[in-house]
């Protein structure tokens, strides 16, 4: 008996069983579905994460105050005032692959624009801060390099900001007041959404770092330093660099730790990536489980369709039937089995993350390379969980499988 | 037919030659063929009647290669088919060997058409052939009109018709009847019998019949029985 005809039988066999058939099926449909389904969310998830971080600007390096390590305790951001606007200067200057470097300092208050008023984030920092974090202006001018020198009462607003205090109004030369001490609207900056730790990035201001140090805080150091590295290549080399520079101007004798700490955004994205690859295949796997117990269904019901079919077997293999024969006609069975629920498993995952992508508002792809590893799965859920119930029939005395009522 | 037929020599269809078969049941050696040598000329009509436990279900597998003999040789057609394996012996069962059953055993909710066609599936025929075939079969047994038909939609008469031509469509050199009227009434169980006849003296099919009644074992030409796994008594008949 050839494959087709083989094949011919296996699917008459499931049909004339309809009802068991489809209960069977849902085991594989559920379990290949759930596989799908939270492998894409998975993906999803990784991809929105990865946006948001990408989001920070590309070759972007963060210089903070103090050491990770700093006497056995992260003192966290801000923590230590050592770092200095000379040694953005001094970044600028003599590290050859920052092409852009941005002091900045950060403060959160109270914003009034006439009768409206938000409490944002205000963040000083320097002309070039627009070109570091790839973030365009919307409408006016970003402020320049005299502006900063002179400490000018000037600022940039967010998308939030501008929609919470002027609602219609267009911002540009008004004046808002901030912590009570006057600034004149510039410029609107682009829309440019959430940053991946839940902080809207457009829910904020941004002023010379100067007027923020000495108007409205009173301080001599700043919160963080952005360098933007000249290519991604360049990335390693100048957070080498940076941290040489700073160990010497900061007086640190080698074997003692560093005062700050560099970050740059590729690791950041690395080491999120790793988290949430992790995180999928960990959902995958739980995922599968359940496939495993729709395998478990497909063998349970093969052999009991063969113990029923036992006479069956019998006249096939008096009429001529070889132990190969029967042996393909019930593995077929389970593969068709578990194929076709496998996909509309597929199917059922993928609609399934779609509208959870939606409703999350999560990028959902369907990729080929899951949906082609779960149909894989899928027959091979069939091979593996037919394979005994099918040997069991092949091996039958033909004798007693006649006899057999 | 005046000749003897009880004859054994090369031209016989089935010979069997010092044929034992020894159960073990439990390590405790059962007997079911002591000794059995016999020879079936081609084109007879033969019976094999016997108590139950007499060996004559035994002979008859061992006869349709569904079991092989613990010591002699089996020649079907001069092969000897002891020694096969099983897959051979599905060979030779596909080709060579027709089945009549008591209980018909056909295939449930597949058609009169397709229980028919089925030994030319696993022979390899091709769709269209078979159909032809089967029609052809089904038409000669008096079944035109009910090739569609589920065995259980049909008399029992009329699922052992379609049994008997599911047992000639591959053409096979014997065809084993294991009780054909076992499981049916008087007045049916003639007509099976007359079809079978039928088939014998018009077609030069060779019939191996196996019953215990003793007016169906009278429709042979020759009538072997079986009693202890012995062949105790072989007559001609009429």
């Amino acid at each position: 008996m050839n494959i087709p005809e083989a094949f011919k039988v296996s699917t008459r066999a499931l049909y004339k069983n309809k009802m068991r058939s489809v209960l069977t099926g849902l085991g594989v449909i559920i379990g290949i579905a759930a596989v799908v389904a939270l492998v894409s969310i998975g993906q999803g998830v990784s991809k929105k994460i990865e946006n948001q971080i990408s989001s920070l600007g590309s070759n972007l390096l963060i210089v903070f105050p103090g050491s990770t390590s700093m006497g056995g305790v992260h003192g966290g951001f801000g923590s230590v005032n050592t770092l200095m606007p000379s040694d953005a200067t001094a970044i600028a200057s003599q590290v050859p692959d920052a092409l852009y470097v941005s002091p900045a300092v950060r403060w959160v208050g109270q914003t009034i624009f006439q009768n409206q008023n938000w409490a944002t984030t205000i963040m000083g920092v320097g002309p070039s801060f627009p070109e570091i974090r790839d973030w365009p202006i919307a409408e006016g001018n970003f402020f320049d390099k005299e502006d900063v020198d002179g400490a000018a009462n000037v600022c940039a607003i967010g998308q939030v900001v501008k929609d919470q205090l002027f609602g219609g109004i267009d911002p540009i030369g008004k004046i808002i007041k901030i912590s009570n001490i006057p600034f004149r609207v510039v410029a609107v900056m682009a829309a440019k959404g959430t940053a991946g730790f839940g902080q809207d990035q457009d829910d904020m201001i941004l002023a010379p770092y100067t007027t923020i140090q000495k108007k409205l805080l009173g301080i001599d150091y700043l919160n963080l330093i952005f360098v933007k590295a000249i290519s991604s290549s360049a990335v390693t080399g100048a957070q080498q660099e940076i941290e040489s520079l700073l160990r010497q101007r900061h007086n640190i004798k080698s074997k003692v730790d560093d005062d700050f700490t560099i970050r740059n955004v590729t690791d950041m994205l690395s080491a999120v990536m790793n988290i949430t690859n992790m995180l999928t295949i960990f959902l995958g796997s739980i995922a599968s489980i359940s496939l495993l117990v729709g395998g478990i269904g497909i063998m349970n019901i093969m052999l009991v369709s063969v113990t029923e079919r036992t006479r069956e077997i019998g006249i096939r293999m008096a009429v001529g039937a070889k132990r190969r024969d029967i042996l393909l006609q019930f593995l077929l069975e389970a593969v068709t089995l578990s194929t076709i629920g496998g996909i509309i498993g597929i199917i059922l995952g993928s609609v399934l993350s779609l509208t959870a992508g939606t409703f999350i508002k999560i990028p959902i792809t369907i990729n080929v390379f899951p949906v082609a590893i779960a149909f894989f799965f899928s027959f091979a859920v069939g091979v593996f969980f037919g394979l005994y119930p099918a040997t069991k029939a092949s091996k039958l005395n033909p004798i007693e499988a006649l006899r057999y009522e | 037919m005046s000749q003897d037929t009880r004859q054994d020599n090369k031209d016989s269809v089935v010979r069997a030659v010092h044929l034992k078969k020894t159960y073990f049941l439990d390590g405790v050696a059962v007997p079911a063929l002591k000794e059995v040598n016999l020879g079936i000329a081609k084109g007879s009509f033969v019976s094999i009647t016997g108590a139950s436990g007499s060996g004559k279900t035994t002979f008859m597998n061992i006869l349709g290669c569904l079991d092989k003999p613990t010591e002699g040789s089996y020649y079907l057609e001069g092969t000897d088919v002891s020694s096969l394996t099983p897959d051979r012996l599905a060979d030779i069962r596909n080709e060579r060997i027709g089945f009549i059953f008591q209980n018909f055993n056909l295939l449930a909710r597949t058609s009169a058409m397709e229980n028919v066609e089925l030994p030319l599936v696993y022979a390899g025929v091709a769709r269209h052939e078979r159909q032809k075939k089967a029609r052809e079969l089904l038409e000669m047994m008096g079944l035109k009109g009910f090739e569609q038909h589920f065995p259980q939609q049909l008399s029992g008469g009329q699922q052992q018709r379609v049994a008997i031509a599911r047992a000639l469509v591959n053409s096979p050199s014997i065809i084993l009847a294991d009780e054909p009227t076992g499981n049916l009434d008087s007045k049916t169980s003639y007509e099976i019998m007359a079809i079978l006849t039928r088939l014998n003296e018009q077609m030069g099919v060779t019939i191996i019949l196996v019953t215990h009644e003793h007016d169906i074992a009278g429709y042979a030409q020759r009538i072997i029985t079986f009693r202890d796994g012995l062949v105790v008594s072989d007559t001609v008949n009429k």
